[in-house]
């Protein structure tokens, strides 16, 4: 029953999303002003390299073959989702020959690796000191905390990750300024790997935590604020419940519930936060690949990560979609 | 609601009164612009890499151009664009959350399931792949329009919240009851309501494309000729700033803009703060 | 009355909402010299229109005060087990414990009032956890179901979320568990208001019942002047935060002394009736800007001058008492002299 109502809508919508994504990144390049490969040819001449008339055309021919541009817009379009059914975003052309996927994978385990700590961490933790300072909310420390918060949460991620760079990677020499491992370390689980690895990984992860746990931390500290003055609360109070009760089965229980919500609606956000961090710190992860997509005007791995991004983001949402009825039995039951 | 009060019960909150004198300075260096003795598309008018003095205030920066200067034409530019941003994306929003929630039933599905989408793609790809499509043809009003397009769908949803809470409210079954025409029930009565609110996000919209320009300026895809906060702080880097130590020229643009940041959100918190029900009653006394 | 009779008395009861405005304080006075002696056995009705302070003197009575609610002035004190104390000198601890075991209370509007993500039988443990310790899970259940078994209410409900239970069937809930530890006072705020007219005989079936089991106190406050009339056993009429007249129901009903209580009793339909029913004119008084005088005086067609100037003093005729100068001791004299 429920199944019906909630799941199938969902499910709908999830393959709708992603298909009328992948449909735009599919026709923005086609319907933009400038065609890829002018855009390639342009980039090309403009470093300075001489290129022969005659073998601009074939170049042409080539680039076009690569990028999927031959044929009609019906037949581009098939064959673009037959090749990303098997996995086929074509061919770095930064890194020629190697396949966008592979330059993908490569990257991928980074940027899940920096993502899925940083959100875990900065959720939970802003969650639980928020959820305290909204409960507290007339305290002392819980206004101190509000007080930073105000300062760090406007200010987006570049410009935190910048601001550690700086601090932490010139001006105070604690941690290197770039990369994920030092440069010629094997990669293998070792102690010594591992070391090096999160020695890398703490600038980038500490400039996205410190940001998402501003921000949890105030729609927390908000939410629960609202939730203290809820009849619910306020029947359970003058019921003489006791409350670490209260606060656990009666404020928190329910303050989750939107911030569930929450979590799902801004994973596109933190997303973009990690790719941009990525770059600030040469992390390499997909942020990083991307930038370099971009400064070489690689066409096909911009348009793969991309694609993959979305389908990745969808997917992310759609489960947490699916676990929200867990917690609200106002959902599960109609 | 009177402006006058208002504005001094707004004034009453210290970040109110904060984010005011910030946004007030940053408004006149952005003014100063116009009296600016140089010309900020021309290089090398001045010795490069001096420090501060009497002449260069901030000093000059690797292009032989003064700093100071550059930051008034930085910020007024990055300001027209998240004007323009904020402005157009608000239209979109307040129309689309005035429809969707005044209509509801499959009007407001259908444009619920459009801004849902814009919000769980990964926007700043996508921006990502159409500013490298059109980079050289970026100015301030097409970079303003293009973000003004990813900006409106979190606010459409928070405006058709409150469009949908105030159709559950008594004087709109009156007006309806006693023939009001839509649109004229939607604008007349509803306006009041709607503007502070839309008012408020402006804000936090504007500090978003700010945002959004120097993210974007950072990995090269605005038009690098028109100085704004991104690409005076793309230069910087492109120069090399941090490992030279130039630091006037890097954390100029930092500090305007993370000063530009904390005043606008401060603002739109103490505006929407001012804007609740459950702590206005507390305030004024309540009804 | 004797003194054993009584399980809740206030003196001189005053409770005011201070609000900080720009400029200044607005105090509303929604509890402002209340004198209540009420019995033990009994059902008590309180009276009177919106906004007239009853909700408030309840909260007041039950120690539920929240900013910007505060006590003012006056006191209120409860008679347990022979001896009597003051509410408001006890520890949050003490009064944590009086709650739900001595006095109950059923609140506005029992729409919202239940955790939205637990099931009617966790409310129920969590009641009973923190006031009874040392009962293992399933003992609770089972003290929930007896419970609601004896008050007639189906067994299924303890298994149901708070939003698949009707608006009627919240209410009574609410009103069961009020009575789960057999506390001595149970109040009720406006239990009926917003059902319909069979549920809200549901609803008042209820409380009878529970009344007559556990020979308790119920105060019960509503707008509702039939409700009264159907199972108050005393009733208190209040207007602009003080008491204007208390008396036995049916004495009140028969006799209203007040001018507003009789506005009040002659706005009931009855049957075989055509006339038209008259109610008060004009409008209650705000609290926060209370007239001179007599705060009636302003709606009254018998108001006097003295009326105008001060506020009626309590006149008591055995049962019966009313604070209005038309019944006041020496009232010629008071006429004669100002006329």
């Amino acid at each position: 029953m429920f199944l019906r109502k909630y799941l199938i809508p969902r499910l709908i919508q999830y393959f709708l999303v992603i298909f009328l994504g992948i449909t735009i990144v599919f026709f923005i390049p086609r319907l933009a002003p400038t065609n890829p490969v002018e855009r390639t040819i342009a980039e090309i001449r403009s470093r300075g390299t001489y290129l022969d008339p005659a073998h601009i055309q074939a170049m042409v021919d080539a680039l076009t073959e690569m990028y999927g541009l031959s044929g009609s817009w019906l037949e581009q379009y098939k064959g673009f989702w037959v090749r990303l059914f098997h996995g086929d975003f074509g061919v770095s052309f930064f890194q020629f020959p190697t396949p966008v996927i592979t330059l993908i994978k490569n990257a991928l385990p980074w940027t899940v690796g920096l993502l899925f700590t940083t959100t875990m961490l900065s959720w939970l933790f802003g969650n639980i000191v928020g959820g305290m300072a909204g409960y507290a909310n007339n305290r002392f420390w819980s206004k101190i905390l509000d007080f930073f918060a105000m300062f760090i949460r406007p200010i987006p991620y570049y410009v935190v990750a910048l601001g550690l760079l700086i601090l932490f990677g010139y001006v105070y020499r604690v941690f290197p300024i770039s990369g994920g491992a030092t440069i010629g370390h094997r990669p293998a689980w070792t102690l010594a790997f591992v070391k090096d690895v999160l020695r890398h990984a703490f600038l980038p992860a500490f400039s996205m935590v410190l940001l998402g746990g501003a921000s949890w931390f105030q729609t927390s500290k908000l939410v629960v604020q609202n939730v203290k003055a809820e009849d619910f609360v306020q029947y359970a109070q003058l019921g003489g419940i006791r409350e670490r009760r209260i606060m656990f089965r009666y404020i928190i229980r329910n303050a989750m519930l939107p911030q569930i919500t929450n979590l799902a609606l801004s994973l596109g956000q933190i997303l973009s936060g990690a790719l941009i961090t990525e770059i600030v710190f040469s992390y390499p992860g997909l942020g990083h690949l991307l930038y370099s997509a971009i400064s070489t005007g690689d066409y096909n791995l911009i348009m793969g990560i991309i694609t993959l991004s979305i389908v990745t983001i969808t997917t992310l949402v759609l489960i947490v979609d699916l676990v929200y009825p867990l917690f609200d039995p106002r959902i599960r039951y109609k | 609601m009177a402006f006058g009060s208002t504005l001094r019960d707004l004034f009453r909150d210290y970040r109110f009164v904060v984010a005011f004198i910030v946004l007030l300075f940053l408004v006149t260096l952005a003014v100063m612009s116009f009296f600016s003795p140089y010309d900020p598309t021309l290089w090398y008018y001045a010795p490069r890499d001096l420090r501060p003095s009497n002449e260069h205030i901030l000093g000059t920066d690797s292009r032989g151009q003064d700093i100071f200067w550059q930051a008034t034409f930085a910020i007024r530019n990055s300001l027209i664009i998240s004007l323009v941003a904020g402005v157009i994306s608000r239209i979109i929003a307040v129309v689309v959350g005035l429809v969707a929630g005044y209509q509801g039933g499959r009007t407001d599905r259908v444009l619920m399931f459009i801004s849902d989408g814009f919000l769980v793609i990964p926007l700043f790809l996508i921006l990502v792949m159409l500013a490298m499509l059109i980079r050289d043809k970026m100015n301030i009003v097409n970079t303003g329009l293009l973000l003004a397009v990813f900006g409106w769908a979190w606010d459409a949803r928070v405006l058709r919240a409150q469009v949908l809470s105030l159709r559950e409210r008594e004087f709109t079954k009156t007006a309806v009851l006693s023939g009001t025409p839509t649109l004229q029930l939607v604008f007349k009565e509803y306006m009041p309501y709607i503007t502070p609110l839309a008012f408020s996000t402006l804000i936090n919209n504007m500090s978003w494309a700010i945002g959004m320009e120097m993210t974007l300026s950072i990995i090269g895809l605005t038009n690098m000729d028109i100085p704004t906060l991104g690409t005076n702080l793309k230069w910087a880097l492109n120069y090399q700033a941090i490992l030279m130590r130039r630091w006037y020229w890097i954390l100029t643009p930092v500090t305007l803009s993370v000063l530009l940041f904390i005043a606008l959100y401060w603002m739109s918190v103490s505006i929407s703060e001012y804007l609740d029900p459950r702590t206005r009653v507390q305030r004024v006394g309540g009804e | 009355m004797k003194q054993s009779d009584v399980v809740l008395r206030t003196d001189n009861l005053q409770a005011h909402y201070i609000l900080e405005v720009p400029g200044g304080q607005k105090i509303v006075k929604a509890v402002d010299g209340v004198d209540l002696q009420i019995r033990r056995n009994e059902i008590y009705g309180i009276a009177g229109e919106s906004g007239c302070g009853k909700s408030t003197l309840m909260r007041t009575l039950y120690a539920w005060m929240q900013r910007p609610l505060r006590l003012v002035g006056g006191s209120v004190y409860y008679t347990r087990d022979g001896s009597e104390f003051d509410v408001y000198g006890l520890s949050k601890q003490e009064l944590r414990e009086l709650r739900w075991r001595f006095i109950a209370y059923v609140p506005q509007g029992a729409m919202s009032i239940f955790n939205p993500v637990i099931k009617i039988k966790e409310t129920y443990r969590d009641f009973l956890s923190s006031h009874l310790p040392g009962k293992t899970v399933d003992e609770m259940f089972e003290i929930a179901k007896e419970h609601i078994e004896q008050l007639g209410l189906p067994v299924t409900i303890l298994e149901a979320y708070p939003h698949q239970l009707s608006g009627g069937m919240r209410q009574r809930v609410a009103i069961a568990l009020a009575a789960l530890l057999r506390p001595s006072v149970i109040f009720a705020d406006e239990p009926t208001t917003a059902l319909d007219v069979v549920v809200q005989r549901g609803v008042v079936q209820l409380l009878k019942d529970i009344q007559e089991r556990l020979h308790n106190t119920i105060i019960l406050v509503t707008h509702d002047m039939g409700i009264h009339a159907n199972i108050a056993d005393r009733l208190g009429i209040m207007y602009a935060g003080r008491m204007i007249e208390e008396g036995d129901t049916a004495e009140i009903f028969e006799n209203p002394l007040h001018p507003y209580t009789q506005f009040l009793i002659n706005s009931l339909p009855q049957f075989g009736d055509t006339g038209e029913r008259v109610s008060a004119p004009g409008q209650p008084p705000s609290l926060a800007n209370l007239p001179r005088g007599c705060a009636f005086h302003p709606r009254c067609p018998k108001a006097m001058p003295i009326c105008r100037e001060s506020s009626p003093q309590t006149t008591v005729l055995g049962e019966h008492r009313v604070a209005c100068w038309l019944h006041a001791e020496g009232r010629e004299a008071v006429h004669a002299a100002h006329s």
